[in-house]
């Protein structure tokens, strides 16, 4: 089947359609930045976009995937030109281990394309990834500051 | 007064000089650290990386290389888990080095170069171990390019001034890599005065990690993330009962799945490898194993097992007669508290990428203890060490899982039965069920207070499943000698030591299921209790809680660091004992690893449940290496701590460890999280200290302690709910 993953169009063979789109990301396509965690929804490190919106990949099976656009963190930006996301996390200096950051900056990358601007309580709602080095406090810094860098690109 | 003098320990006398690294030129600086040799080396050699170096008893454990485009790699023998040692030993080489701290690449080294670390990561002493010796061997090794660039320059070393990696002298100048190049000789100098700390560049700059980029561009340098050429996948039958022992399975459904290579069968296990990580599961899932299992463990039956007054028991802490004044009855004051089953439940799970062919084994692998992991796995083959390489990638979380990596030796087999590559890790549910645990405690506290308001005696004892003892990292001759568990102690011994009286007592359990080292090992639980002990004390006392911890500790050195912390916590925190407008503080303090630090937490309670506002914290580690990681440190364990303290527990249901999942094992989200956390930094030693862990101490009985002032409650067991 072909896939359209950040703005590539890749041809991949697909032998088992349960197979998870995380697997599909990390051992075919080998884009290795998407996480597995727990295989089953429950703390996020596998979060890429699909069309802009959130989703956890390693409980969203292959068959499901038709044109939709699918993005990973090697495709949110580069060292070059970082998303907003990217930027505010390298400014924060958020990641420790860092495992489980791609998750999290996926996670903000679709609440921003919902909410531009998100209050503390919208944070609280719709970023519920699991981070064991506790970088929260940073986190919830950097996602601010996401919305800040995001606002000031696009008002220029 | 800082040290900037070389160490004694240090001599040119016991230096190693290596003459040859193939066919290139180069040397090897060795040293001791301890009573038994741990070396603590540097290896400075030419050009290139293609020079394999098989190891000896010599080996060094730091070895900087200069590349052709004059910039030095530094192979660390400790590994970066997040804590940000990558970033400190950066800061620490290029400022006695004298290059830019961009020119610095800081990388795993492979055990196949010999620089392992007998010890490992963790214990909160990656910067302070390395610290003396790094800067040592770095400044010994610039002295050394120094020398030489005189001879290439022709002008005497006196004159000559280096920066960035250039050395520049009589108006011409050299470049590092180019005055390696041809040298198979060198003049070892002895090793020179290091800089005055405030004449660093680096040290106690708050500057980025170095991992930085890697980590928010999503770079494959996990363990999960190895690949090789024509891998395949693996995957494990583990049971799900507490102590089943593997007896034999059933294969035949899985033997058809399609997608599967071979169904490995080993006197301990039976696994698959398969063509996709997908097959593999699926195939695990359809093999029936039988399983023995002698008893089927509840909780309770860990619940009595955890009991003070049960299993062997050892003083670890005595002054004055404790034991004989808390015997009498008369005014004695008791308190008993509690904590679970704690599980490490870091993201990346355990795994290995290994490949074994005739006569070597190569094993990618996220691991605490590169040199343990090394030797399990050459046992297991019959292979010798040094024809098994672990390269340790970047660490998706230790917190102490790391520290035991069977599943290696089982990876490694794997591989073996296919003669491929064979990449192998725990699902979730594996991962809590045979997680090595932080073991339950239970801890019994007792005091007498006189008129005054002061302690007379004082006594803890803490009940706890082992933490050291099984581990390869301790020798099963040095526990027998200690006779206890030195890691339950952490955090376990009075701090308050003006008291003419106390003593603390530790009781050893065994487990039927494999308990660990969990960052901070004790020092959560045991200062939960004493912690929240003192502040109970400090309210029949009728004193101000924090005046009350000041006036019970002795004025000798690590007293009055502890002092000022506590003084700078109540100041920056406006600590206020009497709750206001249903906020209140809590205020808890402890010394761990040498560095003493005071929190103070905010707390409200919203819809019957606690919630923390802020936390300030106070933290003396001495010299601080880099200030924003220092912090980054304190943020995550106060978290990390607040979560294990509020939220987390393993039970034990019917034979099984439960839960196996995040959400029902709840871990402090963003939602959980202070919104305000002020950490300050007091730096009043010498030398660094240990910062990832002592900062997970206090923070349960600060909330605790909160809590008792908001509502008038006290919460004994962790974790600590309301009604």
């Amino acid at each position: 089947m072909e896939i359209n993953i950040n703005g590539n169009k890749r041809q991949v063979e697909i032998t088992d359609t349960s197979t998870p789109l995380l697997w599909i990301i990390r051992d075919v396509l080998n884009l290795k930045g998407t996480k597995f965690g727990c295989g089953k929804a429950a703390c996020g490190a596998c979060t890429v976009l699909i069309d802009g919106q959130q989703v956890r990949s390693c409980s969203y099976p292959i068959s499901q995937l038709k044109e939709q656009a699918v993005t990973t963190i090697e495709g949110l930006g580069t060292a070059e030109n970082p998303h907003p996301v990217q930027q505010a996390w390298i400014e924060e200096i958020v990641p420790q281990c860092g495992y489980c950051q791609p998750g999290f900056m996926m996670a903000t990358a679709s609440l921003l394309n919902n909410i531009a601007d998100p209050t503390d309580e919208e944070i609280d709602t719709n970023i519920t990834n699991v981070c064991r080095c506790a970088t929260h406090y940073r986190i919830r810094k950097a996602i601010h500051k996401a919305a800040a860098i995001h606002q000031s690109k696009t008002s220029n | 007064m800082e040290n900037n003098k070389p160490s004694k320990k240090v001599s040119r006398r016991k230096f190693i000089i290596k003459a040859t690294l193939g066919s290139i030129g180069g040397l090897v600086l060795g040293t001791y650290l301890f009573r038994k040799p741990i070396y603590r080396s540097i290896a400075g050699y030419v050009n290139t990386l293609s020079t394999p170096y098989e190891g000896s008893k010599d080996d060094p454990i730091i070895w900087f290389e200069i590349t052709p485009d004059n910039k030095v790699i530094l192979q660390s023998p400790k590994v970066e888990m997040g804590q940000g040692i990558f970033t400190g030993l950066a800061q620490i080489a290029a400022d006695e080095l004298e290059v830019d701290i961009n020119q610095i690449k800081v990388i795993h080294a492979p055990s196949a170069t010999g620089n392992m670390d007998a010890f490992g990561t963790g214990g909160s002493t990656s910067i302070s171990s390395l610290w003396q010796p790094l800067r040592e061997l770095a400044a010994t090794m610039r002295e050394m390019l120094k020398t030489e660039a005189a001879n290439k320059l022709g002008v005497a070393v006196t004159t000559l001034s280096v920066a960035k990696g250039v050395v520049s002298g009589g108006g011409k100048s050299i470049t590092y890599a180019e005055i390696v190049k041809g040298v198979d000789k060198w003049k070892v100098p002895a090793t020179p005065a290091l800089k005055a700390i405030k004449d660093y560049q680096y040290v106690g700059q708050p500057i980025a990690r170095v991992d930085l980029q890697a980590k928010v561009f999503g770079e494959p340098i996990y363990g999960m993330d190895a690949v090789m050429p024509d891998m395949l996948y693996g995957s494990i039958v583990r049971p799900n009962k507490v102590g089943a022992q593997y007896m034999d399975a059933d294969t035949n459904i899985a033997e058809k799945i399609p997608g599967v290579v071979k169904i490995v069968k080993e006197k301990d296990f039976v696994g698959v490898v398969a063509v996709s990580q997908t097959a593999a599961e699926k195939a695990k899932n359809a093999i029936t194993a039988n399983w023995k299992v002698d008893k089927i463990w509840q909780t309770h039956d860990i619940e009595n097992m955890i009991k003070v007054g049960k299993g062997d028991a050892i003083e670890i802490q005595k002054t004055g007669k404790a034991a004989n004044i808390l015997e009498d009855k008369e005014g004695l004051i008791t308190m008993e508290f509690t904590s679970p089953i704690g599980a490490h439940a870091q993201i990346e799970p355990n795994g290995a990428l290994a490949f074994v062919e005739k006569d070597k084994a190569t094993i990618y692998i996220s691991t605490q203890v590169v040199k343990i992991t090394r030797s399990e796995v050459a046992d297991r083959l019959g292979l010798k060490t040094e024809q098994v390489n672990i390269i340790p990638t970047f660490l998706g979380g230790g917190f102490g899982r790391r520290l035991h990596t069977p599943h290696a030796v089982q990876a490694a087999l794997l591989s073996k039965a296919v003669g491929k590559p064979v990449k192998y890790f725990f699902n979730r549910q594996e991962e809590f069920q045979h997680d090595t645990f932080r073991p339950p405690t239970h801890h019994l506290l007792k005091a007498k207070l006189n008129a005054a308001g002061m302690i007379t005696a004082m006594e803890h004892n803490v009940s706890s499943g082992d933490v050291m003892y099984g581990s390869a990292l301790v020798p099963a001759i040095m526990q027998n000698l200690i006779g206890s568990d030195l890691g339950a102690w952490r955090g376990g011994m009075i701090n308050y030591t003006a008291i003419p009286n106390y003593r603390a007592v530790s009781w050893r359990v065994k487990l039927p299921f494999a308990t660990s080292w969990w960052r901070s090992l004790g020092l959560l639980a045991n200062t939960f209790a004493i912690e929240s002990f003192m502040d109970e004390l400090a309210i029949k006392a009728n004193q101000d809680p924090v005046a009350f911890r000041l006036a019970q500790i002795k004025d000798d050195t690590i007293g009055k660091r502890l002092k000022e912390v506590i003084r700078v916590a109540a100041e920056k925190s406006n600590y206020n004992n009497k709750a206001v407008n249903g906020i209140a503080m809590g205020f808890a303090c402890c010394i761990d690893v040498g560095t003493p630090c005071a929190q103070v937490a905010e707390v409200t309670v919203v819809d019957g449940k606690i919630k923390v506002l802020k936390v300030t914290c106070v933290i003396d580690p001495g010299i601080v290496v880099n200030p924003n990681q220092v912090k980054a440190q304190c943020e995550g364990a106060i978290i990390m701590g607040m979560s294990a303290a509020m939220f987390e527990r393993m039970y034990i249901e019917d034979g099984e460890l439960k839960p196996i999942i995040y959400g029902p094992y709840k871990i402090a989200s963003i939602k959980d999280a202070p919104r305000e956390i002020e950490v300050i930094i007091l730096q009043n030693d010498d030398k660094p200290g240990g910062v990832g862990e002592p900062p997970l101490g206090p923070i349960g009985a600060a909330i605790g302690n909160a809590v008792r002032r908001l509502t008038g409650t006290r919460l004994t067991d962790m974790p600590l709910t309301l009604g």
